[in-house]
């Protein structure tokens, strides 16, 4: 009563509740449906990871041990020379790699060759994203191996070991590498050019002075990106290493080979280490990249300049003849009788996979986890970043979404699959029933190429208007509705690009399925090993070029799909152009 | 919708559509709003005004729901929508960016808060074209927004807000994003549909000629908290605060004491203030703010007050309406700008270099105490 006599306009209820908004149907189901997605990061991601951190310091009875583990492994010479392999042939693939990328990209953004031969050097340039990183490796050993076809350049040097891992290492990581580059090269002020040369600044000057600047962060950010490719990578080391120990080979015979899985979890750790640090470089320098380009700045566009390019011309040449060499060498392979003594052409070994043995079911297992991951995964993944960019007041949710989205690019595939086995495996666990299934080789999938994929849908739903929620709300109209009926469609480009991604990449994937697949759910990637493993190079290959196959067919089937999905679906686009 | 708004209006005929008692906001760093208390009555169209940073928008989003308050409360038609989501409250609303569905056309765009109330096709399809019609673009329901030019764009957006016969409109800076020409158009356009409609209507800006041109009340706020609240005559001639005084419209300040009885000593003149509210005992500190227009140059009489001789420093053109700087020794240096148009520029002969005698209004000159000077780094 007194209240109300001191402040009229107060109802008392008000005067006595604590402040605090009182949440919709529609709040309450966003919050619900994102928990779902971080529970599942959380049970996916972060548990394996603390189980691997568990195991590196207990003893096989699950006694604490601390860090005897870690002392074992650092007075074992042979353990320790792993990790130093690894960090210097990750070096030395950077050095390679990234310089080559770079003036690949540079031919492509700032020279006048013709349209279309850009766009042929550029589809040439991507090729090695479709294989399995085996396939360079397996091409490698064809040609510079013990019967190598150009095994008389190497002079008495065996390709096996650090040359060969370096040579197919370059070879995968390269796309990689000039993506950012292009990315970064195409940022560029046309103005600022304009300007320097209105002050009569020579073109090497110009270069020094303004492209390499403006590159700064996008050489860092490829550099990162390939030396926690190459660290991590399982594939090419595997089969081209000979007994040229790295840490991913090395996890890979102390959990399969010797069940040791204190020690494996201590090198899983260590795996962890470089790719967390240049993850956490990539991280800070993504962020200056996005600052540097203002909206006023005009476009670039590149002046005729004959020597330079035609020497850029050259470069781009020679760059994709290596480049095909290595995918065409693969490819011959599994098109002959028996390298280097029966050249005859054959389809025997194509026979062989898909009718004679059970390769044929590793096939159509990875075929069809690509394509669940890719339908499932680009639905969870769209879904979780359109929670996380437009439900109000998430606070520390949207925070720890966030996180754990962008942690899961730091987690090389071996050290996730071992962190399945530590975690699913475990007797306790009532999710062990995954454990064995096709269903954990999609987890691990999703979980594993989680991050660029989120990063593309949070790009797309950051371009369309932050308001649509906020209407749809002052209009009654359930925010789901709205969901489907505006931002999947204006969206829909993106999502498409996020699930051709994970078809390409699942397709292609062994470091996440080593630890995971059983006879029944082994996968394409891992059955090349194993024919490599028993010297069935021929099959290896033909499995190999089913896979890049595969995936080329899928490529151009999804982009004749996507046209005409978006012509229909998109008129509005296309109307706003014209 | 109406129906929840007739009868309590009826039975409390006082009522204001809206009520804002004591919102306050806090973010982690500073307050954006404070102790803020207001009451839009209905009908009318409020404006919000103030520099970037001042809170209007934050109020606004609180009104929606679309923020939180820390404390204080919303009343809607004496209703307490506090801490009600956005959805559970009544009003239409319409941002700077259109927020239109651009893969909807623009019928399914006015329609879409229709569909959901499960209104008859043909119904809805009524109410649009009755829309499109009221907002001047009854041709255009197929199209899509790609294809419709800003001020058009905006146009359906207001369209749809009113569609489902929202109880208030909250407009944010629904012009900022056009060019000066469509925002002019547009600026009257919807205020006849405010008036034909009769919403109540709150819009935020920053533009002042657009909230002194359309609103019936402004409400000027700066730093979280209301300056002053009045019709934009009112804003504009008796500016409550110095802020007021300086952010809407222009104006010239002189430093000068009091001497009592709305006397005030400026250099070596003497000028008198009829318009003056405060008192100020004499030998206090003040500031006289006057506007450039508040001066007489023509039919100066013996006993007109505030008569002064003054030298033109410079004349600045800038086409119809011109401003010339001028000072005099009396003033100790200090300067006004004052309005002339360009025919009495050249009828009182108002050059660079010539002396002329001018007059300032006394009932409209205001006077505001000087601040200290902690207080003007703090406004600074």
């Amino acid at each position: 009563m007194n209240t109300l006599a001191h402040a009229p306009t107060l109802t008392p209820r008000a005067a006595f509740r604590r402040p605090g908004m009182r949440w919709s149907r529609d709040e309450l189901i966003a919050r619900a449906v994102l928990l779902a997605v971080m529970a599942m990061l959380f049970v996916f991601l972060v548990a394996p990871l603390a189980s691997i951190l568990a195991h590196a310091v207990q003893d096989k009875e699950g006694r604490f041990v601390g860090l005897t583990h870690f002392i074992t492994y650092f007075q074992t010479p042979s353990l320790l020379r792993a990790a130093w392999n690894s960090v210097w042939v990750s070096a030395a693939v950077v050095a390679i790699s990234v310089p080559t990328a770079f003036v690949f990209a540079y031919a492509l953004t700032r020279s006048c060759m013709p349209v279309w031969l850009k766009a042929t050097f550029r589809l040439i340039a991507l090729i090695p994203l479709l294989a399995p990183s085996l396939l360079s490796a397996i091409s490698f050993v064809q040609w510079f191996g013990n019967q190598g076809a150009l095994k008389f350049l190497l002079g008495g040097m065996s390709i096996y070991g650090a040359p060969g891992i370096i040579l197919a290492e370059v070879y995968n990581t390269f796309p990689h590498a000039l993506m950012i580059l292009v990315t970064a090269l195409s940022l560029a002020d046309g103005r600022l050019y304009e300007a320097a040369t209105a002050l009569r600044t020579r073109p090497l000057r110009q270069f020094m002075t303004i492209t390499l600047p403006s590159c700064k962060y996008g050489l860092i950010s490829a550099s990162t990106v390939v030396f926690t490719y190459v660290v991590s990578d399982f594939g090419a080391p595997k089969v081209i290493g000979g007994n040229f120990n790295v840490l991913s080979v090395d996890v890979f015979k102390q959990v399969v080979g010797q069940h040791n899985f204190s020690i494996g979890a201590v090198v899983g750790m260590l795996l962890l280490l470089p790719s967390v640090i240049s993850f956490a470089i990539d991280w800070v320098v993504r962020r200056k990249l996005k600052a540097q380009l203002t909206a006023r700045s005009v476009p670039y566009r590149p002046k005729p300049r004959k020597l330079a390019d035609a020497l850029l011309l050259l470069f781009c040449v020679g760059v994709c003849g290596l480049l095909l060499a290595t995918i065409g060498m693969a490819i011959y392979t599994s098109l002959i009788t028996l390298w280097p003594y029966d050249l005859s052409p054959t389809l025997k070994h194509y026979h062989f996979v898909l009718l004679e043995s059970d390769m044929a079911a590793a096939y159509f297992n990875s075929l069809e986890v690509a394509a669940i991951t890719a339908v499932a995964g680009s639905f969870i993944v769209f879904v979780g970043a359109y929670l996380i960019e437009k439900t109000r007041n998430l606070g520390l949710m949207r925070r720890t979404m966030h996180m754990m989205a962008v942690l899961s690019m730091a987690v090389p595939g071996l050290v996730l699959g071992l962190g399945y086995v530590m975690f699913f495996n475990h007797p306790a666990n009532p999710l062990g029933f995954l454990y064995q299934t096709m269903a954990i080789l999609v987890i691990s999938m999703v979980v594993h190429y989680y991050t660029s994929s989120h990063l593309t849908a949070v790009t797309a739903l950051k371009q369309i208007d932050n308001e649509f929620e906020a209407v749809s709300a002052s209009l009654k109209v359930p925010f789901i509705k709205t969901f489907f009926r505006v931002t999947v469609p204006v969206c829909l480009p993106a999502i498409l690009d996020i699930g051709r991604y994970f078809f390409v990449v699942s397709m292609a994937s062994l470091s996440c399925a080593i630890f995971l697949y059983t006879p029944d759910t082994i996968l394409a990637s891992v059955a090349i090993m194993h024919m490599d493993d028993a010297g069935d190079i021929g099959p290896a290959a033909a499995l190999a070029s089913l896979i890049v196959v595969t995936s080329t067919v899928v490529c151009i089937v999804y982009s004749l799909l996507t046209r005409v999905l978006l012509s229909r679906t998109q008129a509005w686009r296309q109307l706003g152009r014209g | 919708m109406d129906m929840t708004a007739g009868p309590s209006l009826a039975e409390t005929p006082r009522a204001a559509a809206l009520e804002i008692v004591g919102i306050r906001k806090d973010f982690e760093t500073f307050s954006a709003l404070r102790d803020i208390h207001l009451r839009v009555n209905a009908g009318e169209m409020l404006c919000f005004l103030g520099p970037s940073g001042c809170g209007k928008t934050t109020l606004l989003r609180i009104i929606a729901g679309l923020e939180t308050q820390t404390a204080g409360q919303i009343l809607q038609n004496g209703k307490d929508v506090s801490w009600l989501p956005p959805d559970r409250r009544d009003y239409g609303i319409v941002f700077q960016s259109y927020a239109l569905f651009p893969n909807l056309s623009i019928a399914d765009n006015v329609g879409y808060g229709l569909v959901n109330s499960r209104a008859r096709k043909a119904e809805i399809k009524a109410r649009v074209d009755e829309l499109l019609t009221l907002v001047g673009l009854p041709t255009s329901g197929a199209k899509y927004p790609s294809q419709l030019s800003g001020g058009q764009q905006q146009r359906v957006a207001l369209a749809r807000a009113l569609a489902t016969r929202p109880g208030l409109l909250l407009l944010d800076e629904p012009l900022s994003a056009l060019d000066a020409i469509e925002r002019i158009r547009l600026r009257g356009e919807i205020r006849r549909l405010q008036k034909q409609v009769g919403i109540t209507t709150i819009m935020v800006t920053h533009d002042q000629e657009e909230a002194l041109s359309m609103a019936d009340r402004i409400v000027v706020m700066n730093h979280g908290v209301i300056e002053q609240v009045g019709t934009p005559m009112d804003i504009y001639e008796r500016p409550a605060t110095p802020f007021v005084a300086d952010f809407v419209g222009k104006v010239n300040v002189l430093r000068a004491m009091a001497l009592g009885q709305q006397r005030f000593k400026v250099g070596d003149l003497e000028l008198q203030c009829d318009a003056c509210d405060a008192a100020f005992a004499p030998g206090d500190a003040v500031n006289l703010y006057l506007r450039p227009e508040d001066r007489m140059a023509e039919n100066l009489r013996e006993d007109t007050a505030n008569r002064m001789n003054v030298l033109v420093s410079k004349v600045e053109f800038l086409g119809g309406l011109c401003i010339a700087e001028v000072t005099a020794d009396a003033l100790h240096g200090q300067t006004l700008g004052l309005h002339f148009s360009l025919n009495q520029l050249h009828d009182l002969d108002i050059r660079e270099g010539h002396t002329i005698e001018i007059a300032l209004r006394a009932n409209r000159i205001r006077a505001f105490a000087a601040p200290s000077a902690s207080a003007a780094r703090a406004h600074a």
